[in-house]
């Protein structure tokens, strides 16, 4: 177990203020304490994204000198970036963690779930999800999810609770009043909880170079071969690729989100170090999935419908 | 900092300001939000385009900004807010984390949620109605959470030909008002949501006014250091003890700095247990500090082995809280089903959960005047009265008026763990402002 990089807090201009990245550091910490304290089994979800490494930091942070004590999920959707899984596996190791794998390649493979005729396979997360949170018997899941990023979660809460199946139900959510979190569940029930709710993507990124986060690859300016589809430079691999008319090209981009392959997009970018890519981000005109993510497209409803029925 | 550039130094050395909104469905609060992104540069291009096309599509001439932050389907079905909604944005300056609620009058609740962790809230009146009931009603909420600065945006400027005297009449009427509610500090401004008139521009049709935006004022009301004026408090989260070859004999007390400063060399009480102890260490996640204040979360090691757990609350020797199992209290009742005298409940204080049950409902509030209505027998969703609540175990309460923080409780109910209610320890508002009625005839408020 190795702790983590001390660093001095920020300057701020008044005694006893905070700067805004050590309040929302704060209050994740509190998060990730109060599950630990409250909760007999709980999982971080990681999928080696920039949300689950700073989730993933953040815990370290919170019970150092001590271990993290929780678990680590993945669901492996069988497409996913090469250099994101090797740095997944790096980390597991280095911080002497436990990892879950749900593979959606194994229910593809036992014929429980249907390959969809577009090969995307963000929206076949779900059912491995869910059964391993049952089958495992986890009761709080932390995932990486963000208010900002669409407009269905920006009212979700710190503590979301979900029924037997996973669902979400928007009506039957509590009020989450002060910095009181009401995490009692019935047997069977568990909690999706959010500890980044209140960070927006620059704080994100602000908030690994200051800390010195590494992070896969992908995440910063490389060459690579791309083509084109639904307005999305995409990269070809076991998923599929180009189509008839879709060329591909070798590019300057970078991800700004990690998923599935065959639905992540690239943008043009040259940012090849943290302080490029905050550069790129402070004056981007574009929503960090808006641009990237197929799935996000689908229908202004598309988020409500999946978190209902148990996606994040 | 340690490696973002200088020109990203100003942007990483912000503070955070949280504050809520309040107006009713027809003040234009969606279109004042909705100003708010889009001028302050915050909405991007894809979020834009969305709101172009579907006020095209339904024959709107201006894009509708309020579109920006409609959330979920039944909203956009409805036209309405159901539920609060946090928005995030940030200029050079300042970052801001918005609780956007909904203002009519069956989501009290929501109102109350978005409050409880706002330093400041706007509120927003139609210049041609001035305050109404339900603009009496958000100054009273206001007041109850105790928002450390309230803002009254006078909005639909246009609309009232941009005349001085309405807005004076109305900024006088609501000051007065939230003043004896002991609201500390009000702020008007006089605006118009969808011409933007003073949300983050200066308007040129009010030149008689010479105060700052609405913007402008979020960017430079001061953050709350109220947090650190008070006696500290630490709740206990969670015992660090990681046993290891490397750390044989570390045991930490893991917590949020709740209220207050804490100092290594600090005599410290325990309580319930009434123990006490010396910090030696303060752990500020990954470095040793010999100073700390809310609301940090740190570490504290004490220099006695004492027995400490999750729900204990450490506080410095000379201004440790009394302990009390006798809560008198405001709640706002915020659950679909009622909470009546005799219930069983749960109170989360802190990080202490304990058996309780209410002993008395001694009276029911009407927000719109402040009449009490004694002896309800029940609160249903959205009411807002006083209970006197009997603890199975002690707790480390502090009068809300004192600190937000370790003032504040939830009763839960036992049997399916639902937030029955959001609970105040001690007084209602800061001057007593309030009248008792005899009969309690009227159903209430709509």
């Amino acid at each position: 177990m190795t702790t983590t990089v001390a660093h001095v807090h920020d300057e701020t201009d008044a005694p006893y203020a905070l700067s805004h990245l050590d309040a929302l550091e704060s209050e994740a910490v509190h998060i990730f304490r109060e599950v630990a304290g409250e909760f007999e089994k709980p999982v971080i979800l990681f999928s080696g994204g920039k949300d689950s490494i700073v989730m993933l930091h953040l815990a370290l942070k919170a019970f150092a000198p001590a271990p993290v004590p929780f678990t680590l999920l993945h669901v492996d959707t069988g497409h996913n970036f090469p250099e994101v899984l090797e740095y997944r596996d790096r980390t597991v190791e280095k911080h002497g963690l436990r990892l879950h794998v749900a593979s959606v390649q194994d229910y593809i493979d036992a014929g429980k779930l249907r390959e969809r005729p577009d090969g995307t396979r963000n929206p076949l997360q779900t059912v491995p999800l869910t059964e391993a949170i049952q089958s495992l018997k986890f009761d709080a899941v932390f995932g990486g999810g963000r208010r900002d990023e669409e407009k269905a979660r920006a009212k979700e809460r710190v503590f979301s609770l979900r029924d037997e199946f996973s669902q979400w139900d928007p009506r039957r959510q509590r009020p989450e009043l002060w910095q009181l979190y009401n995490g009692r569940h019935a047997p069977g029930e568990h909690v999706r909880v959010f500890p980044l709710s209140n960070w927006t993507e620059l704080d994100v990124w602000q908030y690994i170079a200051r800390e010195g986060i590494e992070l896969p690859e992908i995440y910063f300016a490389h060459e690579r071969e791309v083509f084109l589809r639904n307005g999305m430079w995409l990269t070809a691999g076991e998923w599929g690729g180009a189509k008839e008319g879709e060329v591909p090209e070798t590019r300057l981009i970078r991800y700004r989100t990690v998923g599935d392959m065959s639905c992540t997009g690239a943008v043009d970018s040259d940012a090849a170090t943290l302080d490029a890519v905050i550069a790129e981000i402070a004056v981007s005109r574009l929503t960090e999935r808006g641009a990237t993510r197929a799935d996000d497209k689908m229908s202004e409803a598309a988020m409500e419908d999946r978190k209902r029925e148990g996606y994040f | 900092m340690t490696s973002t550039t200088e020109q990203f130094a100003d942007l990483s050395a912000t503070t955070l300001l949280r504050f809520a909104t309040a107006g009713s469905v027809d003040d234009g609060k969606s279109t004042l939000v909705g100003r708010l992104l889009h001028d302050s540069k915050s909405v991007l291009t894809d979020q834009m385009e969305a709101v172009e096309a579907v006020s095209q599509a339904r024959g709107q001439e201006a894009p509708d900004l309020a579109l920006l932050t409609d959330g979920l389907r039944a909203e956009r079905e409805q036209g309405i807010t159901i539920d609060v909604a946090y928005r995030y944005f940030a200029t050079a300056r300042r970052r801001f984390i918005l609780a956007d609620t909904p203002g009519h009058v069956q989501y009290t609740r929501n109102m109350v949620t978005g409050a409880s962790t706002a330093d400041l809230a706007v509120v927003l009146v139609d210049a041609r109605n001035g305050v109404i009931e339900q603009t009496r009603r958000h100054a009273a909420v206001a007041a109850l959470l105790r928002v450390p600065h309230v803002v009254l945006a006078v909005n639909k400027m246009d609309l009232v030909g941009y005349e001085e005297k309405v807005f004076a009449a109305i900024a006088e009427e609501f000051t007065a008002y939230a003043s004896d509610l002991g609201v500390p500090e009000i702020t008007a401004i006089p605006i118009s949501a969808l011409a933007g008139d003073n949300v983050v521009d200066p308007s040129a049709n009010m030149d008689w006014y010479g105060g700052p935006t609405v913007l402008e004022h979020l960017e430079t009301v001061p953050v709350s250091h109220d947090l650190t004026a008070c006696p500290a408090r630490f709740p206990v989260q969670y015992v660090i003890r990681p046993q290891s070859a490397e750390h044989p004999d570390y045991r930490g007390y893991a917590g949020q700095i709740a209220s207050g400063v804490l100092r290594v060399g600090e005599a410290v009480t325990v309580l319930p247990s009434g123990r006490t102890s010396t910090i030696v260490g303060i752990d500020a996640l990954g470095e040793s500090v010999d100073i700390a204040w809310a609301p940090q979360s740190v570490t504290l090691r004490l220099a006695d082995d004492i027995d400490i757990s999750r729900g204990d609350l450490i506080a410095p020797s000379g201004s440790a809280p009394a302990t009390t199992q006798d809560v008198e209290a405001t709640v706002c009742h915020v659950a679909d089903q009622p909470l009546a005298v005799g219930a069983r409940v749960l109170i989360k204080h802190t990080t202490r959960t304990v058996k309780a049950i209410v002993k008395e409902i001694p009276s029911r509030l009407t927000l719109d005047d402040l009449s009490q209505h004694p002896n309800p027998g029940q609160l249903v969703a959205n009411d807002i009265g006083r209970v006197v609540v009997r603890t199975a175990e002690p707790l480390a309460l502090d009068a809300y008026a004192a600190s937000r923080r370790t003032g504040s409780f939830l009763l839960i109910d036992p049997a399916d763990g639902t937030t029955l209610a959001a609970g105040m320890a001690g007084e209602s508002f800061a001057s007593k402002a309030t009248t008792t009625v005899q009969a309690d005839e009227e159903g209430w408020d709509f």
